[in-house]
């Protein structure tokens, strides 16, 4: 069984200008793979064709690609998925191209460094040994403290695109949702404080693109409506 | 890249609230037009100026009137800021379709108080 690929291609030290690159693969009639085992596949086939990976289970988030128009992680999406045609790959939207399926993720992480992504207690006592919760406070951390920063839910959203440096993203708002109803963090005002603009988590309008592309099936938007709600209450 | 200027001193939670508060007003609005509309099986020009000789049309009309300057206000802005990125040009057409949009208010006043 013949599967062909279309793969954008760019490397701006020789190219000047993307173009999308046929390919094809040969495999067992009946068999499935997984997207990122077909492009290690064909980069055996070309060396040239560039992508990031590492764990290929899902977990580190390195290989988050665009897949028929969709964002999502290829090692844990099987080609079975994407269709019978063609399948067509292209790096993350929206953020600048390195080489071939390579994304610049500067932009990216400099909105997850934003939201200080980790744990803030001023304390004045410090428990001797660590700051215990009960289950129910550990509870609510669930469905945030999994997001592996992959990136396919802030590339896929079109307020992410226009405004990277302004509005935090929904990866961003995840992580900072996580960080506000912690109950070991002491620092909710500061953080509501630096959230509270026009831009920061207001720009989000709620299309949940990020819902229907996180590869782990977090919410995003229902943390940003909770962020939202704080905000809120706050002003009130 | 949008300026701090322009930007970052809106203050987000009363652009997200004035939203919806207008929202709310602009949606009964269409409720009850949409009522009338349904309910009245024939609409002539007496049928329609007596639905706005009233007081409290005129008064709800005005109000909706309002609110879809503000909401057009705010969320022209959210368009604009996201894909007129040059502060200059961005800036001239805030400027042109606010006064558009105060001009409707403004136009629609006169034509309210003018129903007798």
């Amino acid at each position: 069984m013949k599967l062909n690929f279309s793969i954008y291609r760019y490397n701006p030290d020789v190219d000047n200008a993307p173009r999308m690159q046929d390919y094809a693969l040969e495999v067992e009639e009946g068999q499935d793979m997984m997207v990122l085992d077909a492009l290690i596949a064909l980069k055996e086939q070309d060396p040239t064709l560039s992508f990031r990976r590492s764990c290929r289970e899902g977990v580190c988030g390195s290989d988050g690609v665009n897949m028929n128009g969709k964002n999502g992680l290829a090692c844990i999406t099987p080609l079975s998925a994407l269709g019978k045609g063609k399948i067509v790959v292209r790096p993350l939207p929206g953020l600048p191209v390195v080489r071939d399926l390579v994304v610049d993720m500067s932009q990216f992480y400099t909105q997850y460094e934003k939201i200080k992504p980790f744990l803030i207690n001023d304390d004045k006592h410090p428990p001797a040994r660590e700051h215990l919760q009960s289950p129910e406070e550990r509870a609510k951390l669930d469905g945030l403290y999994e997001c592996i920063l992959c990136a396919c839910c802030s590339t896929s959203c079109p307020s992410f695109w226009w405004n990277p440096d302004k509005f935090v993203g929904p990866a961003g708002l995840l992580h900072a949702y996580r960080f506000l109803i912690d109950s070991r963090d002491t620092a909710t005002d500061a953080r509501l404080n630096d959230l509270d603009d026009a831009f920061s988590v207001f720009r989000c309008h709620g299309i949940m693109n990020c819902v229907s592309v996180c590869p782990k099936g977090l919410n995003p938007t229902k943390a940003i409506g909770q962020i939202k709600s704080m905000l809120l209450q706050r002003a009130v | 890249m949008v300026t701090e200027q322009a930007s970052l001193k809106r203050n987000g939670v009363q652009d997200f609230v004035t939203l919806r508060a207008t929202a709310l007003i602009i949606t009964l609005f269409s409720f009850y037009m949409a009522y009338f509309f349904i309910a009245t099986p024939v609409i002539t020009y007496d049928v329609w100026v007596s639905l706005f000789s009233g007081i409290f049309m005129k008064v709800f009309t005005f109000i909706t009137l309002v609110a879809i300057m503000y909401h057009v206000k705010i969320g022209l802005w959210q368009v604009l800021t996201d894909y007129v990125k040059a502060p200059g040009l961005r800036a001239t057409i805030q400027y042109v379709l606010n006064i558009i949009a105060f001009v409707y208010v403004v136009v629609g006043l006169f034509v309210l108080w003018g129903v007798k």
